[in-house]
């Protein structure tokens, strides 16, 4: 591996992305260390995709500094292409191929040996677990048999640093912990991950560090417990109403609470001890349809930072 | 557990040093399951042949050519091979606007070390290979049917070369810039008149002068009038311009083409 004497693998100051008038990316700032796991994490349109496009040189940068592996995608995109496995948030695979092909043509594409690329595309096919569709043609494949062949062809030139933009969106629960959990194996086997999502509970999973965007800006950056700490309460408590839904939460949940959030289908009440204010909503004579306790989770820091929630 | 990272050891990636050849090796992989298709832009030329130099041309007689006198199959052959080539580079390109368009083949290319000039330029000695085949077929064909005068035919196939490499640079140059398949049908408006009137059938001066200017302008009558020099044995300096218009055409189109996959998929 080629040393970086501890400079960060991707840094970025000032990173702006527009397309036209529209600012899709809007100054931001971040850095990334060899081994980490670090998310984007952010609604439609925040400008996940224009980022991870710009890192992969497929995107020129329109201002502000980005390097990669300490070199400048404007010049060196070739170099760092070759360093990089890129899982695109729409799969690109070559449908004219068959499952094995579109890995060995892929590794072609790197400079690899043919020789070398048959033993290679065999492993990587028995990771992903797609050994039995090794001869089929990529069309007929499952969503999520789709997404794990592009993560196995994203592996085939042994990437250094991995971009996965979206890399579960659109799998059934099971597709997506089969995915989480190769990419877990591969972050443990010291492969740097730099993921986007809209779903907290992967960013949770498989994050070290991440960072909220919304609207082309960071507006928060740590671990996932770091962020629940400083942005939201350790529990919540969610209230559903029929119709008899009170106006003013003030008059009810004044003293009990730390915060109210009031969306359109439940209330959110924040606080450290769920228990107790649920309990003291019932003596104070409130009664919704339903009551829930629960763990404050990404979302909530979400919401807090932005006042909306991550899937609309 | 397979272990998966850190596998290839010394096999460190590399660049490509002609990128454009992983795009043939591309095109190969597809084609060596359907190469049936390859066979119909064998056939339409052949079929011309038969109906126009054989069929035809029993009525028509012989056609003067720089005074001298040909057999109309001899005459008609060489400009049948110079479209053999053309429509061999040309039927290609519309595969790359699938690619381009819908099949993100080279998205999914540009992401590797892979630019977008060597995609142009794969793409480009593709179609030239396609070319070639159909046109060396049919070059057998005419030869084994008598129609090539001079050993000058030899250098039909080169020839064809220059034709399907000036068609396929500017066939692909032109395919970036439609937006749907109704687009094709203005290829359709230009291929039929280049096919029709530069020179394939009769001889340029038919034409008063004013409209020779105007053919002599067009591609295709360069690469009918570089065949039909070579396979009639009639051969001057004109085919060195014959031969500089061509390649132009070819570099200039594949310079586009580069330019224009960067701007529409790497934004
Ligand atoms: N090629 C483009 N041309 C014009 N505008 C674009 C282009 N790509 C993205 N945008 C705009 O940039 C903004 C950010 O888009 P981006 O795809 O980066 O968001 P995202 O965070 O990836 O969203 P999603 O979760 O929906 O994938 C959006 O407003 C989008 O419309
Ligand atoms: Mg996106």
């Amino acid at each position: 591996m080629a040393g970086d004497n501890g400079q960060p693998l991707i840094h970025a100051r000032g990173l702006v992305k527009r397309f036209g008038e529209l600012v899709a990316v809007d100054a931001i700032d971040f850095d990334l260390q060899r081994g980490e796991a670090f998310g984007f994490l952010g609604p439609n349109g925040a400008g996940k995709t224009s980022t991870m496009r710009m890192i992969g040189c497929v995107s020129p940068v329109t201002e502000g500094t980005l390097r990669v592996f300490g070199l400048d995608p404007a010049h060196d995109g070739v170099k760092i292409r070759a360093r990089l496995g890129v899982v695109p948030q729409l799969d690109t695979l070559d449908m004219e191929l068959t499952v094995r092909e579109n890995l060995v043509i892929y590794g072609r594409y790197f400079g690899l040996p043919r020789r070398e690329l048959g033993t290679r595309a065999d492993e990587l096919l028995e990771f992903v677990e797609l050994t039995e569709r090794a001869n089929d043609k990529v069309e007929p494949l499952s969503g999520g048999m789709k997404r794990r062949l592009t993560i196995a062809r994203s592996l085939v030139n042994d990437p250094e640093v991995m971009l996965l933009d979206e890399p579960t969106t659109g799998l059934d629960p099971q597709a997506r912990h089969v995915v989480w959990d190769r990419l877990y194996r591969l972050k443990r086997q010291g492969v740097t991950l730099l993921l986007t999502t809209h779903y907290m509970d992967e960013a949770e999973q498989l994050c070290d560090r991440l960072v909220v965007m919304d609207k082309g800006r960071i507006v928060a950056e740590g671990s996932p417990r770091e962020l629940i700490e400083s942005y939201s309460t350790r529990e919540v408590v969610e209230l559903r109403f029929d119709d008899s839904r009170p106006e003013d939460f003030s008059y009810w949940t004044d003293g009990l609470v730390s915060r109210v959030e009031s969306l359109p289908d439940r209330v959110l009440l924040y606080t450290d001890d769920g228990d107790a204010a649920s309990h003291g909503l019932h003596e104070r004579g409130l009664v919704p349809e339903s009551v829930l306790v629960r763990r404050s989770t990404l979302e909530d820091v979400f919401l807090h930072l932005t006042g909306r929630s991550l899937i609309e | 557990m397979v272990e998966i990272a850190a596998r290839l050891g010394g096999l460190a990636p590399t660049q490509p040093r002609i990128g454009g050849l992983l795009i043939v090796e591309r095109n190969v992989m597809v084609y060596r399951r359907t190469w049936m298709i390859l066979f119909s832009g064998f056939f339409e030329p052949l079929f011309y042949l038969l109906a126009f130099g054989i069929g035809l041309g029993a009525y028509v007689g012989p056609v003067t050519l720089d005074g001298e006198s040909l057999d109309y199959a001899v005459f008609v052959a060489p400009g049948l091979l110079a479209v053999s080539a053309m429509n061999g580079a040309f039927y290609d390109a519309t595969n790359v606007f699938w690619k381009l368009r819908y099949g993100k083949v080279y998205d999914a290319m540009l992401s590797t070390p892979v630019a977008p000039k060597d995609v142009a330029v794969g793409e480009t000695l593709w179609a030239v290979v396609r070319a070639l085949l159909y046109s060396a077929a049919f070059l057998t064909v005419i030869g084994a049917m008598g129609l090539i005068e001079s050993w000058w035919g030899l250098l039909a196939l080169p020839a064809c070369f220059v034709i399907g490499f000036g068609f396929a640079g500017a066939g692909i140059a032109a395919v970036t810039w439609m937006r749907t398949w109704k687009d094709f049908e203005f290829t359709t408006l230009v291929m039929l008149p280049l096919f029709l009137f530069s020179a394939t059938f009769y001889p340029i001066t038919v034409y008063p002068e004013a409209l020779q200017w105007i053919v002599q302008a067009l591609p295709l009558y360069h690469g009918v009038s570089l065949v039909r020099a070579l396979t009639t044995g009639a051969v001057s300096a004109t085919q060195l311009l014959n031969v500089a218009y061509l390649l132009l055409m070819g570099f200039v189109g594949t310079g586009i083409a580069g330019r224009r996959i960067d701007r529409l998929l790497l934004k």
